[in-house]
């Protein structure tokens, strides 16, 4: 019976104000946000199980050997100890995992090829019983030269990183210490190069950087009693992790059973698996649970980083200002294992020209195979390193012509319609000179503003609470730069989402439920698919599932994509459920009013309402006594992949840009960097939630301005082992390192992507860098070509 | 691992004579970050917690006796006055968390020479008072404390209670070189105090020698050169050859390496840098003219 008292589908006027609330385009809050900023929030470093047994993982102490033996009988002997592993207690054919190429032993087999590469592993009945334990496996090694850059991996005589590849790669390569190369070519440089007036070269370098997320790796299996394991982990992908944990645990998919843990932040670091298999196996060898937690060491030895590169750039431009044409040579260092290799090679070189519009380009680049720490996936990869490079020259360029660097940028941006150097035309808004103009217009902060009445504050200046200087030696420098990165998997990846919701009616509300296996890494993803919920369903309630493998999957929580992806996935099921809730109060109630079968109806408010506004039911009543649910896979436009010679293809579905100004003051005499400002532009299409847009855009700026001052994981070139391996001597930038961050959000919507958002997460990573450098060089005078800057750097020190 | 909790100071030097090899434990900052990275593992640990006076200072006529485990934040909040320097020093430890907890008897038990304290204690001139239950108290003049990288003149039963520490007759300074604006260990430290009751100056070098040094020549040269011009008396600027010669002999004093944090070159540079910044600024300072001579935190 209906609740309101009125005949059932008696037409009721909608007051005003009766959308939604919480629906997209509101900031909602997080629910997890007060239970993070209080300690509340449970970690998967903070599982705990009864019975539970910790894991221990034995990394090599050496980059690049040959394990002669293997002694573990101490180890065993360990009271408290009750399983260690080493590659020969494997239980599959299966020995090796990799996100696109297999080439990583869950645990080393005769060679280990990094420093901290897993050799063998231990589960105890405390954590400090298996890490003695597992420091009293005796492990010989014979030492081979490390091959740490272009050179000694491509030297006649260089020892292959991996003997008898059989990747998909290989057939192109040039030398099998070579991951991946993608050549662009489009148009004819030798042709242009005669029209330019004037021609920068530049030759660049890029420092490693960790995505140091402050929750390290950690997980607990638990055996289940079919024989399987169940799996809570921190991770990015759960299918993707459950795609390469199964086969080496000899188990079919659906017997590892996987539910997302806490996750303490990604930034890629999570896209390959750390300590999943090891886990899993431990369990599974012992019947017991098995929790492992990395501490901060070893999370710099448990994660893929962002690939260190070499950039060689040529471009050329007409006395007015044209750029005529581009050559560049990108080298990347892709570490002991190949990871994400091969798509930061495809981002790297499509996105080489950056947003400008350059008809002519010969374009290379290549990631390496060495015995440096693996690389792979971090925030706007690929394309980061290019943006540093390429910013870099146009300021070259701009200061040989005699130009205005912004004015520069904005004659040769690249718009809506340019063809991209893969021959793909941008399809959608790309408002590169409009950011420039943006973030140029704004307001600069004012100078000296460390002076005050009492004296210097030093807060205000570089060095900060070091007291270096009271204003000595300080100039201040002025830089710009603007950035392009694709959103979503490129280059023909199936890349899907799925989306399983369910409406129904819990004490007496109507209440809507969505779950998706979509990884929250921080992002806002839970708060998103509940606005979209809101918004389509028109319910106020809704319960995000927890994410788990029980649906299909969600895709990578990567790439800028999830809001576009899961976010499409979620749009599209709930729109579904939406037809056969309408279904159901036709069935129930269309007789009552002709506008069930003529109007188009929507949900807003607990009600199915018409366009017009008028109220045809209580959604309650509709879904009185009726449950519908629909799991639904969604895909964006398919891509293509880049052709193997010319790189021509439709690679990418749509793109990000991020526009920066960078003010910092520079300590000449010292080398000491005070970023004072850092303002952003940034086209999102649409903020779905603008207070996470602000959150992403904030996070993602400071980030690349980390890798500008002070972020980089040191390697020695002598013997390729990590000399930095803590926050005591990787710095992050800390809140008195933090510039002051405006931002102007732009939505122009593309007509391709769910209520025309546009990915967002890692576009504001790229440019922040190069303008930091941009601004020191203004600064300084200085050239500059490499990152981070250090202060040797800045004082002819090094 | 035992954890050895002495109720009372003579307990705790009983339990160090003891057990030799244990560490003593304060605020943890240090010793807590080896054990946890387990770069060390002691027998003993030796919890000087319990014991009330080593958190507490007296201000007497011409020092400071400050406990060995009064906390950065006291001295910042309370002996900026007497002990500027260090104050200044304390400022840049590490986090407000660590610097509630952190102590400079820790920094002068560990006798690292990237210890923020070092250079402030050197540059104003302190004693280092220990004790043992067998040979009682003796002060340990802090120019003969710093024995080799992370070593100190220590004996294996010994304990620091306190150190004492000269007020300030003149203004002091303090600067420290990190690549980060806050929470950064040193890449090289300066300290500088100007004595005027004894018309010298004294400087301290972190993190830019196998132990926190005193640029000795760059004094003597400095206390010649400000004697020899009357300065003391007549308060006129330091001439730019002077402070540049000063920097250059304090440059001269490090014997600094190359590692992760920087280079032995760009040290060298830097604290020079800091040198000539730092004299000017005392100096400014004592001739009662600059109203801009302190950094305000």
């Amino acid at each position: 019976m209906p609740s309101n008292g009125a005949p059932i589908g008696t037409p009721t006027k909608v007051t005003q104000g009766s959308q939604t609330k919480g629906g997209i385009g509101e900031s909602t809050l997080r629910p997890d946000g007060t239970l993070k900023v209080t300690g509340e929030f449970a970690y998967s470093s903070d599982m705990w199980h009864e019975d539970m047994l910790w894991g221990q993982i034995l990394r090599s102490t050496v980059a690049h050997a040959e394990i002669v033996s293997i002694d573990t009988s101490e180890a065993l002997k360990t009271a408290g100890v009750y399983a260690v592993m080493t590659y020969d207690d494997l239980p599959a054919e299966m020995k090796n995992y990799g996100l696109e190429i297999q080439d990583t032993p869950v645990l080393a087999h005769g060679k280990v090829r990094h420093h901290g590469e897993p050799v063998a592993i231990v589960a105890a009945d405390h954590p400090e019983t298996a890490r003695r334990a597992a420091a009293k496996i005796k492990v010989e090694y014979r030492e081979l030269p490390v091959i740490t850059d272009e050179a000694s991996a491509t030297a006649p005589d260089a020892i292959l990183v991996h003997e008898g590849r059989d990747d998909h790669h290989i057939g192109h390569v040039p030398h099998p210490n070579i991951v991946h190369r993608q050549p662009i070519i489009r148009g004819d440089v030798e042709e242009a190069r005669k029209r330019a007036d004037v021609i920068v070269e530049g030759e660049y370098t890029f420092g490693m950087q960790d995505q140091a997320f402050l929750g390290p790796e950690s997980g607990l299996a638990v055996p289940e009693e079919d024989g399987g394991v169940h799996l809570y982990i921190a991770t990015q992908w759960l299918h993707s992790d459950l795609r390469q944990i199964a086969p080496v645990l000899g188990l079919p998919e659906e017997k590892v059973r996987m539910t997302l843990a806490g996750v303490g932040g990604a930034f890629g670091g999570r896209e390959d698996l750390s300590m999943q298999i090891h886990a899993c196996l431990l369990a599974m060898r012992t019947g017991k649970p098995v929790k492992i937690v990395y501490n901060r060491f070893e999370s710099f030895f448990g994660h893929v980083h962002r690939h260190p590169a070499k950039l060689y750039y040529e471009h050329g431009a007409t006395k007015d200002g044209k750029l005529t044409h581009m050559k560049c040579r990108i080298v990347l260092d892709g570490g002991a294992y190949a990871s994400a290799s091969p798509a930061v090679v495809g981002n790297a070189s499509s996105l080489s020209v950056g947003p400008y519009v350059i008809d002519d380009v010969d374009i290379e680049a290549i990631a390496l195979y060495t015995n440096n720490p693996p690389c792979g996936a971090m925030r706007g990869f690929g394309a980061v390193q290019a943006c540093f490079a390429y910013e870099a020259q146009m300021d070259k360029l701009a200061k040989k012509l005699g130009m205005d660097p912004v004015e520069f940028r904005q004659l040769n941006a690249m718009e809506q319609g340019t063809i991209m150097p893969t021959g793909q035309p941008v399809d959608s808004p790309a408002p590169v000179a409009e950011l420039l103009r943006r973030v140029k217009s704004m307001p600069l902060p004012p100078e000296r503003q460390w002076e005050s009445s009492e004296g210097a504050d030093v807060r205000q200046l570089p060095g900060g609470l070091s007291n270096t200087t009271h204003g000595e030696g300080v100039v201040r420098g002025i830089g710009y730069a603007v950035g392009i990165k694709n959103v979503g998997f490129s280059e023909g990846f199936d890349d899907y989402s799925t989306a399983k919701v369910r409406m129904e009616v819990v004490g007496g509300e109507a209440v809507a439920t969505v779950h998706t296996a979509m990884a929250e890494v921080g992002q806002g993803g839970v708060t998103v698919h509940a606005q979209i919920a809101r918004t389509e369903l028109g319910v106020s309630q809704v319960t995000i599932h927890p994410a788990d493998t029980q649906v299909g999957s969600a895709g990578s929580t990567s790439a800028s994509r999830q809001t576009y992806v899961t976010g499409g996935a979620v749009k599209n099921a709930c729109e579904l459920v939406r037809e056969q809730v309408l279904e159901i109060g036709r069935r129930k109630f269309g007789t009552y009013h002709p506008a069930w079968a003529t109007a188009e109806l929507l949900l807003e408010g607990g009600k199915v309402v018409t366009d017009g506004g008028e109220v045809l039911a209580d959604l309650a009543d509709v879904l009185e006594g009726e449950v519908v649910e629909l799991e639904r896979e969604w895909r964006h436009r398919p891509t293509e992949a880049f052709d193997l010679r010319t790189g021509q293809g439709n690679g990418h579905v749509q793109y990000s840009f991020a526009a920066h100004r960078a003010v910092v003051e520079v300590d000449t005499e010292l080398g000491l960097v005070k970023v004072i400002e850092l303002a952003c532009a940034q086209d999102v299409g649409k903020a779905l939630n603008p207070l996470s847009v602000l959150g992403q855009i904030q996070g993602g700026t400071l980030q690349g301005m980390g890798i500008a001052v002070m972020e980089e994981i040191i390697v020695d070139p002598k013997t390729a082992k990590v000399r930095n391996p803590s926050f005591t001597d990787y710095l992050l930038p800390t809140i008195l390192d933090t510039p002051i961050i405006p931002v102007d959000v732009l939505e122009l919507a593309d007509e391709h992507a769910p209520y025309g958002l546009r990915g967002i997460g890692e576009a504001p990573t790229l440019s922040s860098t190069p303008a930091v450098l941009a601004a020191i060089r203004n600064a300084t005078g200085l050239e500059l070509n490499r990152t981070p800057v250090r202060p040797e750097h800045l004082t002819g020190k090094a | 691992m035992d954890f050895l909790r002495p109720a009372s100071w003579e307990e705790a030097l009983a339990a160090k004579a003891e057990h030799p090899t244990a560490v003593p434990i304060a605020g943890g900052t240090d010793v807590m970050v080896e054990i946890n990275f387990d770069h060390r593992r002691p027998e003993y640990l030796l919890d000087l917690n319990r014991i009330g006076d080593l958190t507490e200072w007296e201000t007497g006529e011409d020092t400071v006796r400050l406990g060995a485990s009064v906390p950065y934040t006291g001295i910042m909040e309370h002996l900026r006055a007497e002990l500027p320097g260090l104050a200044l020093a304390s400022h840049t430890v590490a986090s407000p968390q660590i610097r509630n907890r952190g102590g400079v008897g820790g920094n002068l038990g560990t006798a690292s020479p990237a210890g923020d304290a070092h250079p402030a204690l050197l540059a104003a001139g302190a004693d280092v008072e220990v004790e043992s239950a067998a040979r009682g108290t003796r002060l340990i003049p802090i120019d003969e404390f710093y024995t080799g990288v992370k070593r100190n003149a220590l004996q294996p039963d010994e304990l620091i209670r306190a150190v004492h520490i000269k007020k300030a007759d003149g203004p002091q300074q303090y600067s420290k070189v990190g690549t980060r604006n806050a929470m950064v260990i040193a890449v090289c430290a300066f300290g500088l105090a100007l004595h005027p009751e004894t018309r010298t100056v004294r400087t301290g070098i972190g993190s830019a020698a196998p132990t926190p040094v005193r640029a000795k020549a760059a004094e003597e040269f400095l206390n010649a050169a400000l004697e020899e011009g009357g300065f003391w008396d007549n308060g006129k600027i330091i001439t730019p050859s002077v402070a540049k010669q000063f920097a250059d002999l304090c440059s001269a004093a490090c014997n600094p390496i190359d590692d992760v944090r920087g280079t032995a070159s760009y040290r060298r540079h830097a604290v020079g840098v800091m040198a000539r910044r730092t004299l000017t600024w005392t100096w400014e300072s004592y001739r009662g003219t600059a109203a801009h001579s302190e950094g305000v935190a």
